[in-house]
C-alpha cells in the first residue's frame, strides 16, 4: 500500500532528472553563451554564469568572415523558403498521381520511389557535383534548391500514406461534375491533406536549415553562405577563442529550430511516429 | 474509343508523376552510372577522365590503409552505436508508456535533442563538451575516472562521436512508443493471472510483439548511421582526426573527392558502400524471419 503512494513520485522524479540529462548539453551550451570566453571552461562545470555577458550575441551578430550574422540568416532562409515551396508542390503533385490515378507501371515507379529512399545520397555526390559543375552552377543556390523541385521520396511517400485515407468517393463526385483530374487535385485533394502538406514544409525547413553538404560543396564565397557555413567559419577561427560569440551564434541558429519544434510539436510527432526517417 | 481513353488515362498519370521521373533520371540514374563508369578511371575534375580499369579498386582493397581504417571505424560506430541507440529509445518508450498526464511533456524533452542534432551548433557543443577542461571530464574526475584526452586518444574519440549518435535517440523512440500503444493491457494482464513476472512479460510479449518496427527501426538507423558525415566532420574539424580515429567513411570518400580531387577513386569508394549497405539490408531482411513475429500468421 505505501508502494502505491510513493510510486508516482518516484516515477516522476525518474523520467524528469533523465529529462534533464538529456536536455543538459543543451542547457550548458545556452549558459555557456553569457558567459565570458574566458571563464567559459574554468567554469565548465557551474551551469549558470556568476556574471551575466549579453555582449557575447553582440560580438557574434557582428559575424564571421566579414559579414554580419544576419547576411548569414538571409541566406539561409532563401535556400529554406525556396526549396521548401519546390519539394512541398512537387511532392504533393506526385503523390496524388500515385495515390489516385490509375496508370500502367505506377507500381513500378512506386517502387523505384521507394528504393531511392535507402539509396545512399554518397553513390550520387560526386557525379551530381561534376554535372553541376559543367553546368557553371557553381557559387550558386542552384544545385541545392532545383533537385528540390523534382519531389522528394520521403514526403512523396508520407502524402500517398495521408490521401491513400480519403475516401475515393470524393472524386467519383467531382468528376462527375465535370472535375478534371488537375483541378482535383488543387480544389479537393490540397485542402485535405493540408496537415501532411505542412509535416512535409517543417521537415524541409529543418533539412535545410541544418544542412552543410550541400553549402559547403557548392557555396564558396562567404556572401553566399549559410548560417551552418558561418559557425563553421567560427570554430575555424578558433584560435581567436572567442567562445562566448561561438556558442551566442550557436544558439542563435537553434532558436527557429526550437521554436518551430515548439508551435508545431504534434505534426512533427506524428509525422516522425509513422515514418520515422531522420534522427 | 476504349484505347483512346486508356491512353488518355495513362498519360495523365504520367504527368503526374513526371517531376519524379525526370528527377530520378537526372539526379540518381545517370548520376549513378556517370559514378560507375568513374569509378574504372583516374579523374581529377580538371583533365578528362583516364580509364584504368580495376586500379582504384584494387588499390582499396590491397593498398590503402586509410581505407580500411575507415570502414573498421564505421563498422565500430554503426555496430556500436546502432543497438545502443535502439536499446535506450526502447527503454524510453517503454517508461514513458504509461497513462501519465506528463508523459506528452517528456516526450517533447527527449525528442528534442534529435531536432535539432543534425546542426552544426550541436556539434560544437559536443567537442567543446569533450574538451579537456570540459564538462565531461570535470565529472570523470569527480568520480576519479578522468580526464580522457577526448581528442588525443582516436578510441576515445570515436566513443565521443558514437555517445553523440546515442543522445539523438528521439525518432526510434517515438516509432516504438506508437508500437508499445498498440499492444493491448490485455495481454499482460492474461500473463499477470499465469503469473509472468516483468521479465517474462517484456520477452514474451513486448519484444515478439515489437519485432516488426524493431527491424523497421534497425535498417532505417543502420543506413542513417552509414552515412554520418556532418559530426565527424565537424567534430574534428575535417581532418578525421586524432588518428584518424573519427575518419567515418562518408568523412573519408569526401576527403578523396573534394580535397584531393580524386573524383574516380571516392566514386569506387561509394559503390563499395552501396554495396555493403545492400548486403547488411538484405542480411538483416534474411535474418528477420527468425525473429520477427507477424500477428497476422498466427505465431512462429
Amino acid at each position: 500500500m505505501v508502494w502505491r503512494n510513493v510510486k508516482w513520485p518516484i516515477y516522476h522524479l525518474f523520467v524528469a532528472a533523465l529529462a534533464l540529462l538529456m536536455l543538459y548539453p543543451v542547457l550548458w551550451m545556452l549558459f555557456s553563451s553569457f558567459k565570458e570566453s574566458r571563464t567559459i571552461f574554468v567554469t565548465a562545470e557551474s551551469l549558470f554564469p556568476t556574471e551575466w555577458i549579453w555582449s557575447n550575441y553582440a560580438d557574434g551578430w557582428k559575424g564571421a568572415g566579414g559579414r554580419p550574422f544576419m547576411d548569414y540568416i538571409t541566406n539561409s532562409l532563401v535556400i529554406v523558403i525556396i526549396s521548401t515551396i519546390g519539394a512541398v508542390l512537387s511532392s504533393s503533385l506526385i503523390a496524388f498521381g500515385f495515390a489516385r490515378l490509375n496508370f500502367k507501371g505506377r507500381n513500378f515507379w512506386f517502387s523505384l520511389m521507394m528504393l531511392t529512399l535507402m539509396l545512399p545520397h554518397d553513390v550520387v555526390l560526386v557525379p551530381q557535383y561534376i554535372i553541376f559543375t559543367k553546368l557553371g552552377w557553381l557559387n550558386t543556390i542552384l544545385p541545392i534548391v532545383v533537385p528540390t523541385f523534382f519531389g522528394m521520396p520521403f514526403f512523396i511517400f508520407l502524402m500517398v500514406q495521408f490521401i491513400r485515407t480519403i475516401p475515393k468517393e470524393l472524386d467519383e463526385a467531382a468528376t462527375i461534375d465535370g472535375c478534371n483530374k488537375f483541378r482535383l487535385y488543387v480544389q479537393i485533394i490540397m485542402p485535405l491533406i493540408k496537415s501532411s502538406l505542412a509535416t512535409a514544409a517543417i521537415f524541409s525547413f529543418y533539412w535545410r536549415w541544418e544542412d552543410l553538404l550541400g553549402p559547403v560543396l557548392y557555396l564558396n564565397s562567404p556572401d553566399k553562405y549559410t548560417v551552418s557555413m558561418a559557425l563553421k567559419m567560427f570554430l575555424d577561427s578558433e584560435s581567436a577563442s572567442n567562445w562566448g560569440a561561438m556558442f551566442a551564434m550557436s544558439i542563435v541558429s537553434l532558436v527557429p529550430v526550437v521554436a518551430v519544434f515548439f508551435i508545431f510539436q504534434k505534426q512533427i510527432v506524428q509525422g516522425m511516429s509513422t515514418s520515422g526517417l531522420k534522427g | 474509343m476504349r484505347q483512346y481513353s486508356s491512353l488518355r488515362r495513362n498519360l495523365t498519370g504520367y504527368a503526374f508523376i513526371s517531376p519524379f521521373i525526370i528527377g530520378f533520371l537526372g539526379f540518381t540514374l545517370i548520376p549513378m552510372f556517370v559514378s560507375l563508369y568513374m569509378s574504372f578511371t583516374s579523374y581529377n575534375l580538371f583533365t578528362s577522365p583516364r580509364w584504368i580499369g580495376l586500379d582504384n579498386y584494387t588499390k582499396m582493397f590491397f593498398d590503402d590503409p586509410k581505407y580500411w581504417n575507415s570502414v573498421k571505424v564505421t563498422f565500430l560506430y554503426v555496430f556500436i552505436g546502432v543497438p545502443l541507440r535502439l536499446i535506450f529509445a526502447l527503454f524510453v518508450a517503454m517508461i514513458l508508456n504509461t497513462g501519465s498526464r506528463m508523459v506528452g511533456t517528456y516526450r517533447t524533452l527527449y525528442y528534442l535533442p534529435s531536432i535539432i542534432g543534425g546542426s552544426v551548433a550541436v556539434s560544437i557543443m559536443w567537442r567543446n563538451l569533450f574538451s579537456n577542461e570540459g564538462v565531461i571530464n570535470s565529472a570523470l574526475t569527480a568520480i576519479g575516472i578522468g580526464p580522457i584526452s577526448w581528442f588525443g586518444d582516436p578510441n576515445a574519440s570515436l566513443v565521443m562521436l558514437i555517445s553523440l549518435s546515442v543522445w539523438q535517440f528521439g525518432s526510434s523512440m517515438l516509432i516504438f512508443l506508437a508500437g508499445l500503444k498498440n499492444i493491448s493491457p490485455e495481454m499482460y494482464e492474461a500473463a499477470g493471472v499465469d503469473g509472468a513476472n516483468p521479465i517474462r512479460k517484456f520477452f514474451g510479449i513486448t519484444l515478439p510483439l515489437l519485432s516488426p518496427i524493431i527491424l523497421f527501426n534497425l535498417i532505417m538507423q543502420t543506413i542513417g548511421a552509414f552515412m554520418t558525415f556532418v559530426p565527424a566532420y565537424i567534430i574534428s574539424k575535417g581532418e578525421g582526426g586524432p588518428m584518424d580515429g573519427t575518419m567515418l567513411y562518408s568523412l573519408y570518400l569526401f576527403r578523396q573527392a573534394f580535397m584531393f580531387n580524386n573524383m574516380g577513386y571516392a566514386s569506387a569508394m561509394a559503390w563499395i558502400m552501396l554495396i555493403m549497405i545492400g548486403i547488411l539490408t538484405v542480411a538483416v531482411f534474411l535474418t528477420s524471419k527468425f525473429w520477427v513475429f507477424y500477428e497476422s500468421e498466427g505465431g512462429k
